[in-house]
């Protein structure tokens, strides 16, 4: 049925349907409404088998999921940002016990300075832990990929992060076609765990592997997530067939035939992408986009193939390697290996920068034209890094530069104090 | 159990001390250890030092909780010495059930392990997670106050050999005062290591209120099953924490790992006692009190304390202050023994 919800409110209904049986919550912005909603439905009966536990850390929480899978329930957590990295050591470890974990991950980005707003520095740090990584453009596609991740992570045995923007997704309000119970009991299968701890049938599961097998299951892990780029479309097509409108797969082209400018970017802000490419495909400009709704497994053969005809390709990446530029563009020349094209990098949005569509405009003219860095950071304000970088050249004793530059942001918001009573470093 | 588990016949008799044969009891009264019925949670061939406290320990332990469980238990480990030591694949010495996920999380991991078993319906089937004193009192803290703050239904046994074992032996925060570890060298004004505060975590886990908390040691294993089983028959979050020499660690003999223990609840440094809902319900009383010296001279790692012609008495009356501290707060010695 159509319901005007919160995102959240879309995935904790979504994620309700496919019948959890542990759900463990740990509160951190913006993915609190998720497992809020979720603990609700168990209180009130709604959600019945099922187990709401509210842990003391992140760590905690995808360790709880990590016990539930291993006795063969089915496990779901959600978590963003500082928790996400706070339960990394546990996010390998799901993965490398291939448990069938499904975890939201609210993208927000990563401290310090603290920061609450929506980037994909989160996932991006641990998107090779070996779970499958999908970015939800839509709060419809946010609801429908979670339904389709325990499908994905069940039959494959691996843990599916499910990223979904922060405040732009988890947070808005929109019309979410939320689907019946028996249409999601025929899509997903009770879960048939490959390995569980089992009285009558006793394994040890998580000892010590020595080098000589350590790169076998390493490498089998890869293959799994090879194995996945067959799946997920597969699943995706079922999931259109059953529920009557597209969800998730790999890849979604938009508008890219005869493009001679093509934009790569992952999640919500291809919304915006779109609008821009409409307005400027109408004023003549060859220019198209690709939503990668699979950042794990990376769909390399399916964007060489909508890439081939491209003069350039323009990534929109909502997170920084620093010391690098992107992390998506370096994932994408990997797709493009042995044709010359050039891949730019627009790093945006980071720590909830507003991604404008005037300012996408200028980067996709200035990169129809080849006269776009490397790497471009949208929107920089040139001026208040010009002025930090003077005052940390003429006193070493400059402080901390996030304060300096909300000061030279906010000019007579903060007295400032006097010189002589600065304590002397 | 089948019928291919390895029954081994145990000789089970102790020399030189004052605890009674398990030969001289009544077949009800022997322990589980001493049943052709055990279960070998733990069973023969594993990795361990010559005389490991730690296997000693958990095997009792586990036995003990396995015939409580009526052969229905999981158990789930942190990393360290027992981790490693009933393993690594192919092979395990575990005949239970059994999971290792990271150092800090047994108890989280245990908290999911019992609740997806509930909503599985299997509600007969109980679990136990372990971990050394690292994975304890230092790593696994936060998820284990977690844990019994939720008063969550996973016995948790701490098997403290007072250091890093397994890395080369280390300090924890269960390294007593002046023990030389690889990290507290015994250099110095103030050899080996500090004294701290003390982070006494059966204590901790009593102000959490759980159901129950014991102590026990490698020297009274007949205690240590009594405990198990105790805990066993309980719903919630339990604790028992288990005093198990290192002879690696602690530079002592292989064959003196019982007596070492054993002179540590004598002298009153590790006291023996029960707790209840966060009241201490009964102790374990010291029948032959003995100076903290006859437990620490047996120790390589408080060697320095009585170097020939330079005794560090200062040090050793501070431990035996500590010791003392705990015969009174427990009243492990009754008055008129105590003459």
């Amino acid at each position: 049925m159509m319901k005007q919800i919160e995102g959240s409110q879309g995935i904790a209904e979504a994620v309700a349907l496919c019948r959890p049986q542990v759900v463990c919550a740990y509160p951190i912005t913006p993915q609190t409404h998720i497992v809020e909603g979720v603990g609700a439905m168990v209180k009130a009966g709604a959600l019945q088998h099922c187990e709401f536990i509210n842990v003391e850390s992140e760590f905690a929480a995808l360790s709880v999921a990590i016990g539930a899978s291993a006795v063969g329930a089915r496990a779901y957590t959600a978590t963003a940002s500082q928790g996400l990295l706070f339960m990394a050591e546990a996010v390998y470890n799901a993965a490398g016990l291939g448990l069938p974990i499904v975890m939201t991950v609210g993208n927000r980005a990563i401290g310090a300075p603290i920061n609450i707003w929506n980037d994909h520095s989160d996932s991006m740090a641990l998107k090779d832990a070996g779970w499958i990584q999908l970015y939800a453009e839509t709060n419809q596609e946010a609801a429908d990929l979670h339904i389709q991740a325990f499908r994905l992570a069940e039959e494959l045995s691996c843990p599916v992060m499910v990223c979904v923007d922060g405040f732009i997704l988890t947070h808005a309000f929109e019309r979410i076609e939320i689907p019946t119970q028996p249409q999601v009991d025929a899509y997903l299968p009770p879960f048939a765990p490959v390995q569980q701890l089992d009285v009558d049938n006793p394994y040890s599961i998580g000892a010590m592997v020595g080098p000589e097998a350590f790169t076998e299951v390493r490498y089998l892990g890869h293959q799994k997530q090879i194995e996945a780029l067959d799946v997920i479309p597969r699943i995706a097509a079922e999931f259109e067939a059953a529920f009557g409108r597209a969800s998730g797969g790999l890849v979604r082209p938009y508008r890219v035939e005869g493009a001679e400018t093509v934009v790569v970017a992952l999640g919500s802000v291809n919304g915006t992408i779109k609008d821009v490419i409409d307005a400027v495909r109408d004023a003549g400009a060859a220019i198209g986009s690709i939503t990668i709704s699979s950042f794990r497994p990376f769909p390399l053969a399916e964007l060489h193939g909508l890439l081939a005809g491209a003069a350039r390709v323009v990534c929109v990446e909502k997170s920084l390697a620093p010391g690098l530029g992107g992390v998506l563009a370096s994932n994408v020349r990997m797709a493009l290996r042995g044709m010359a094209v050039p891949v730019y990098t627009v790093i945006a949005g980071l720590g909830g920068r507003p991604i404008t569509r005037a300012s996408l405009a200028d980067v996709f003219h200035l990169a129809a034209d080849d006269k776009l860095d490397d790497v471009t950071f949208l929107d920089l304000n040139h001026a208040v890094i010009a002025q930090q970088l003077a005052l940390a050249d003429r006193d070493r004793h400059s402080g901390p530069i996030a304060e300096n530059l909300l000061k030279a942001l906010n000019p007579g918001l903060v007295r400032a104090k006097p010189q002589d009573e600065r304590p002397k470093p | 159990m089948t019928d291919d588990t390895a029954l081994q016949r145990v000789k089970f008799y102790q020399t030189g001390t004052r605890t009674v044969g398990n030969r001289l009891l009544t077949e009800d009264d022997r322990t589980v250890q001493a049943s052709m019925g055990r279960s070998n949670a733990i069973t023969s061939g594993h990795r361990a030092c010559q005389g490991c406290g730690e296997a000693l320990g958990a095997r009792y332990a586990l036995d003990a909780a396995m015939r409580a469980a009526d052969g229905r238990l999981v158990a789930v480990n942190a990393t360290g010495c027992l981790e490693v030591f009933t393993t690594p694949f192919p092979e395990t010495s575990w005949q239970i059930p059994w999971l290792h996920s990271v150092f800090g999380n047994a108890p989280a991991v245990a908290t999911g392990v019992a609740a997806g078993l509930r909503m599985r319906g299997k509600t007969d089937v109980r679990v136990v997670a372990q971990g050394g004193d690292g994975g304890t009192t230092d790593i696994g803290f936060g998820c284990l106050s977690g844990m019994f703050e939720r008063n969550d239904d996973v016995l948790y046994i701490c098997y403290d050999n007072e250091a890093y074992m397994n890395t080369g032996v280390q300090r924890s925060s269960a390294t007593p005062p002046t023990a030389r570890t690889a990290t507290t060298p015994a250099l110095g004004d103030a050899p080996g290591n500090v004294f701290g505060t003390g982070k006494n975590m059966p204590r901790i886990a009593m102000a959490h209120n759980i159901p129950y908390v014991a102590t026990a040691s490698v020297s009274d294993l007949h205690d240590l099953e009594a405990k198990v089983t105790r805990a066993m028959g309980i719903c919630g979050a339990r604790y028992i924490h288990v005093f198990v020499p290192c002879p690696l660690g602690w530079g002592s003999a292989s064959e003196n790992t019982v007596l070492i223990a054993r002179l540590a609840v004598e002298c009153g440094l590790f006291p023996l006692f029960e707790a209840e809902h966060g009241d201490v319900v009964s102790v374990g009383k010291i029948r032959r009190r003995v100076p903290v010296d006859d437990y620490l001279r047996l120790q390589r790692r408080f060697a320095h304390l009585f170097r020939k012609g330079a005794e560090d008495r200062q040090r050793i009356e501070a431990i035996q202050r500590m010791a003392d501290a705990n015969i009174t707060r427990y009243g492990l010695v009754d008055a008129e023994d105590d003459q």
